[in-house]
């Protein structure tokens, strides 16, 4: 909806708000459909290096299993799958991708308010920023 | 079953939860999780990592659209997300600390007050004399949004922001405890404390969901929950299917047909509760 003429707010910060409203929504979009791909290029490259995932059952087993499965899980260990072109890897970059969607949606908004001049709330999108980030070391800590 | 079998199991019986979940309007993660451990004996750990990512591919695609329809409070989502994303932290973290037939119990639980919360009377009471709110005033969280039945601008005004923040941490511990997006805790914390309108609550808590599932994801990514090959056929599988349920058959209506999923989730949550209570040795 273009904004109305008798909407209350001015309308170039309306016009604004707008831009980053189909800006997050774009962003959102192309980041699931993008990371989706990556996942789903990765899980076809894994059965075409392993044709016996087709007929054996050996390796099912190990997916239900607690044990801490031995896929790549830092960043080096990613490109050195990458580079060999292991389909794990491509899958978890894929995975990680879609989990940064939404962080790279936080990011942008605070570009976002600086663009609106809004300061308190280029403090709070930093915050959840912050937040997201303090995620990754957790886990790490924990694990 | 073969690693191929088990890949497209995984990707079908996702299809179906992420159907049912957007028919529902419950959202994939509460049902592809019994789904995963009670017919694949999935680990609940693994169950819980591979729920996580596809709650974040859902929101995100649902979410797109509506930012793009001018339904969603950014303003409000943004400063909820600090107590959504905290609390998943404080979720995830917890996570590892129980014993997985905890996780069982509390999943049994939230399972039966989601399906038990869709009987709820979903009143519109925004507007209705809003308590004042200088805290909502001074962040400037008043906002309006377009209504396409009546084809005009709704203004509306926020208030008890922090009881709704207290709320939403809650709703971020279980999220993030659980894998799931805890939409169910969500959308009341918005309207009934908060006082927005209904469609701006759904539509937010959408758009909210994304960012307080990656909190959590990353904890347990960083952990080693998420394993490549039940994620990816599970987030791939629970994004078609929420999008074929919301393009094919929109949100369910039928009120005898809403009284049957209503049991049979009520029966599923009873079958976790059971799993979680009984098999002490079988699970860790």
């Amino acid at each position: 909806m273009p904004p109305s003429a008798e909407n209350s707010q001015p309308p170039d910060l309306d016009h604004k708000a707008r831009q980053v409203e189909i800006l997050i929504s774009t962003l959102l979009r192309v980041g699931v459909i993008a990371s989706l791909l990556v996942v789903i290029a990765g899980v076809v490259v894994t059965f075409i290096h392993h044709p016996d995932y087709v007929h054996s059952t050996k390796e099912t087993a190990r997916l239900t299993t607690p044990s801490r499965a031995d896929f790549p899980r830092t960043i080096g260990e990613i490109a050195r799958g990458l580079r060999e072109g292991e389909g794990r890897s491509i899958v978890v970059t894929g995975l990680l991708l879609l989990i940064a969607t939404p962080v790279l949606r936080v990011a942008v908004s605070i570009f976002a308010f600086v663009y609106e001049r809004d300061w308190k709330f280029v403090v709070i999108t930093i915050v959840v920023l912050a937040v997201l980030f303090c995620s990754f070391i957790l886990g790490k800590a924990t694990g | 079953m073969t690693p191929l079998l088990f890949t497209l199991s995984l990707f079908g019986i996702s299809i179906a939860a992420g159907v049912l979940g957007s028919l529902l309007g419950l959202g994939g993660g509460i049902i592809v999780i019994p789904a995963l451990t009670l017919i694949f004996h999935v680990d609940m750990r693994f169950a819980i990592g591979a729920s996580i990512v596809s709650v974040i591919a859902t929101s995100s695609g649902a979410a797109a659209a509506y930012v793009r329809e001018r339904m969603t409070n950014l303003r409000v989502a943004m400063f909820l997300e600090i107590a959504t994303t905290l609390g998943a932290l404080t979720g995830a973290y917890l996570s590892a600390e129980l014993a997985g037939r905890w996780l069982y119990v509390i999943f049994g639980v939230i399972l039966a007050y989601s399906a038990l919360q869709m009987f709820r009377k979903r009143q519109e009471k925004a507007g209705e004399n809003v308590p004042a709110s200088a805290l909502a005033d001074r962040l400037k969280l008043h906002a309006s949004y377009y209504d396409q039945s009546s084809d005009r601008e709704i203004a509306y005004r926020v208030t008890h922001v922090p009881l709704g923040f207290a709320l939403m941490y809650i709703a971020g511990l279980v999220s993030g405890l659980l894998g799931i997006g805890s939409g169910s805790l969500k959308v009341p914390a918005m309207d009934l404390a908060m006082r927005l309108p209904i469609k701006v609550s759904t539509a937010t808590s959408n758009f909210m969901i994304g960012v307080t599932a990656a909190a959590s994801a990353g904890v347990y990514f960083a952990r080693g929950d998420i394993d490549p090959f039940i994620a990816a056929p599970v987030a791939a599988g629970v994004l078609v299917g929420a999008t074929l349920g919301s393009l094919l058959l929109g949100r369910l209506k039928n009120h005898i047909i809403r009284t049957v999923f209503v049991i049979v989730l009520l029966w599923i949550s009873g079958q976790m509760l059971w799993k979680g209570l009984h098999f002490h040795a079988a699970i860790r």
